[in-house]
């Protein structure tokens, strides 16, 4: 059987790493989405215009870097098992996890403020990775590919979190089903006044820094990408390779888990049923990770990139009232058109 | 005790979680067999499902739904055929990305032709018909299940047969499975794979259309955005589940759907339905976990 959760991106990352392709591609994918937009009778032109001013024009920037912020996170949460060839698809489940537990801990833990953020902060990444490293266990004993069991698992958990907060948890002034509020003393603060930038930034920050000096910098990261570039010569050269799809497994879900923490403490303020898988990050990160073939430093920029283009998105159907998920479809196409692309690249040589 | 938990509704309600799922589920069983990995079953079946709404609502009748689910679904896989079959790339990527913009194109479209975000339904469209078979009509129990159903239930029985015939039994299915297990002896022998993988892709886009018509114009008449939720990659696992042997995969999915329906019942029960919703996932990642486990042991005996 074909079916193996391994996947050569070689080709995309090398790829990546000469903008021509990536301009194309970028290119063919405004062109499709003008087509698109114009088909069903909307304007192309202002599409451009609109989507490029939201991203970028006076405090739209700093509500780009805002969205950037958890964006960037699940990006990594997808690039690092990419890295090595693995497809994590569940991590909107292990956000929902992370997010959900954080809640928790920052409502009903008796400690003080600060030490209920930071458990809070910890518990929820730890939660994500703990699940996202069940799914790795599934595949380790029982050959459950990884592909198929992170999605499958994203729905149990998604479910829980539901119905906690519609039972147990529900705070029944609220229309919607969700948890009481968290209190000012349990919250990320603000970073620049003014915006909604807090301190969720510098975490995400610190993370990626951190993961690009890994990947870079130490064996561990060398590890990781001869298993992306070659799996039996990685395993020939002495790699453990179970032990390194359980942490990195753990790594990616701790990566979603903390995003879903950090939105929660850092700008929802209550644990809302839908309200962390709403924005999509999780498919965003995805594709922009697939970009960058997850190579850590190229997937930022992507995420960057297309947090950009979500907050452009977002400006875009407020004002000329084009429907944002046609950014979604640029994203896709962009992704699409390159793997494609890298596959007439390589039957070319 | 059986006979009010395991009632009529229940079977079918059963029924109708299966269909859609073993539709696709042969799409991905035609796939596998030629050496394609299709993991973009479930954004197939999404943009079937719109269409069929799509279709019904602006041509005005049934025909066009149905029409409208399969041709748009084709279309769509087409975009697969050229990336997976004829340039050869990465089915995951490719998978992975087409399954997004099925997502994004379809919600993007209800939001700009319907003017709607979440669903859109519309009580003057006409659902598929119920057909009554007289004699199977009339089982006890299981007679609404079985006897009572549209005819895309019956066309999917149909095709489990029809495909596993097709496979096992015909050159085209013999040319099929040698370019899927044996690639090189294949094409040497004068198989023409990509010829075969791209008719496979498009047939399957066909298969999926039924699917995603079955979902949105099979009981119900609406569509809402992401409304597979997750159906594709559950025909995926019962691909896997049945190693691509349709008779196999076809009781996968039953047991999907059954366990579709138990989910529901226990909502009867008075289970919140955030927990029952998750039956299906469940029940096919412990399928999963034991066929696995199985595996293992009878590959440990065989050492032995």
């Amino acid at each position: 059987m074909s079916l193996t959760t391994e996947v050569a991106l070689t080709h995309i990352s090398r790829r990546a790493s000469s903008l021509l392709p990536l301009l194309s591609a970028v290119i063919v994918g405004f062109t499709v989405c003008g087509l698109i937009a114009k088909a069903v009778g909307l304007s192309p032109l202002l599409m451009l215009t609109e989507l490029i001013k939201g991203a970028v024009q006076g405090p739209q920037l700093f509500e780009t870097i805002a969205r950037a912020v958890p964006l960037t996170g699940m990006a990594l949460a997808a690039a690092i098992p990419l890295r090595a060839g693995i497809v994590n698809l569940g991590a909107d489940g292990q956000m929902v996890l992370g997010g959900c537990a954080a809640a928790i801990i920052a409502l009903y833990l008796p400690a003080p403020d600060i030490v209920r953020l930071l458990v809070a902060l910890l518990i929820g990444a730890g939660i994500g990775g703990a699940y996202a490293a069940l799914a790795a266990a599934g595949e380790i004993l029982a050959n459950v590919p990884l592909l198929l069991s992170t999605w499958l698992l994203s729905y149990p958990a998604r479910g829980l979190c539901g119905w906690l907060v519609r039972s147990p948890l529900r705070d029944p002034i609220t229309a919607w089903p969700s948890t009481h509020r968290i209190s000012a003393g349990v919250r990320l603060a603000n970073l620049i006044p003014g915006t909604p930038i807090n301190q969720g930034f510098l975490l995400v920050a610190l993370a990626a820094v951190l993961i690009v000096f890994l990947d870079r910098r130490s064996s561990v990261g060398y590890e990781l990408r001869l298993r992306g570039l070659n799996e039996r010569f990685a395993r020939y050269g002495g790699v453990a390779l179970s032990r390194q799809t359980t942490w990195l497994m753990f790594v990616s879900g701790a990566m979603a888990g903390l995003v879903g923490a950090i939105m929660i403490l850092g700008s929802q303020f209550r644990f809302t049923d839908g309200a962390l898988t709403a924005p999509q990050y999780t498919w965003s990160g995805v594709l922009a990770a697939l970009l960058a073939g997850g190579e850590p430093l190229g997937t930022v920029v992507a995420a960057v990139l297309f947090a950009a283009l979500q907050t452009g998105g977002f400006a875009m159907e407020r004002s000329v009232e084009i429907p944002r998920v046609l950014t979604m479809v640029l994203e896709s196409i962009i992704i699409l058109f390159l793997s494609m692309r890298g596959a007439i690249w390589r039957r070319g040589r | 005790m059986t006979g009010s938990f395991l009632n009529a509704a229940f079977f079918d309600q059963a029924v109708l979680g299966i269909t859609p799922v073993l539709l696709a589920a042969l799409a991905g069983t035609l796939s596998e067999r030629v050496g394609l990995f299709n993991i973009a079953l479930e954004g197939q079946m999404l943009v079937g499902a719109f269409a069929a709404v799509a279709g019904s609502h602006f041509g005005g009748s049934l025909a066009s739904g149905v029409f409208a689910a399969v041709l748009a679904s084709t279309l769509f896989s087409a975009l697969l055929a050229f990336g997976s079959a004829i340039l050869r790339g990465n089915d995951i990527v490719i998978g992975i990305s087409l399954n997004l913009l099925a997502a994004g194109l379809t919600s993007f479209l209800l939001r700009s032709l319907f003017g709607v975000s979440g669903t859109f339904s519309d009580s003057t469209m006409a659902a598929l018909p119920r057909l009554r078979i007289p004699l199977l009509a009339q089982l006890p129990v299981l007679g609404r299940a079985l006897g009572q159903q549209n005819a895309l239930v019956y066309l999917s029985w149909v095709l489990v047969i029809v495909v596993a015939i097709f496979l096992a039994r015909t050159p085209w299915g013999l040319r099929i499975r040698g370019i899927g297990e044996q690639f090189d002896a294949a094409v040497t022998l004068g198989a023409k794979a990509t010829r075969y993988r791209i008719l496979v892709t498009l047939a399957g886009g066909a298969l999926c259309g039924l699917a995603g018509l079955q979902l949105s114009l099979g009981s119900l008449t609406l569509f809402s955005e992401n409304m597979t939720a997750g159906r594709g990659w559950i025909a995926v696992a019962a691909v896997m589940l049945g190693r691509a042997r349709p008779l196999a995969v076809a009781a996968a999915c039953i047991l999907f759907g059954m366990s579709d329906a138990l989910g529901l019942r226990l909502q009867g029960e008075g289970l919140p339905n955030q927990i029952t919703d998750s039956a299906p996932y469940v029940v096919t990642l412990l399928a999963l976990v034991i066929a696995g486990l199985r595996e293992r042991i009878d590959a440990a005996r065989v050492v032995i």
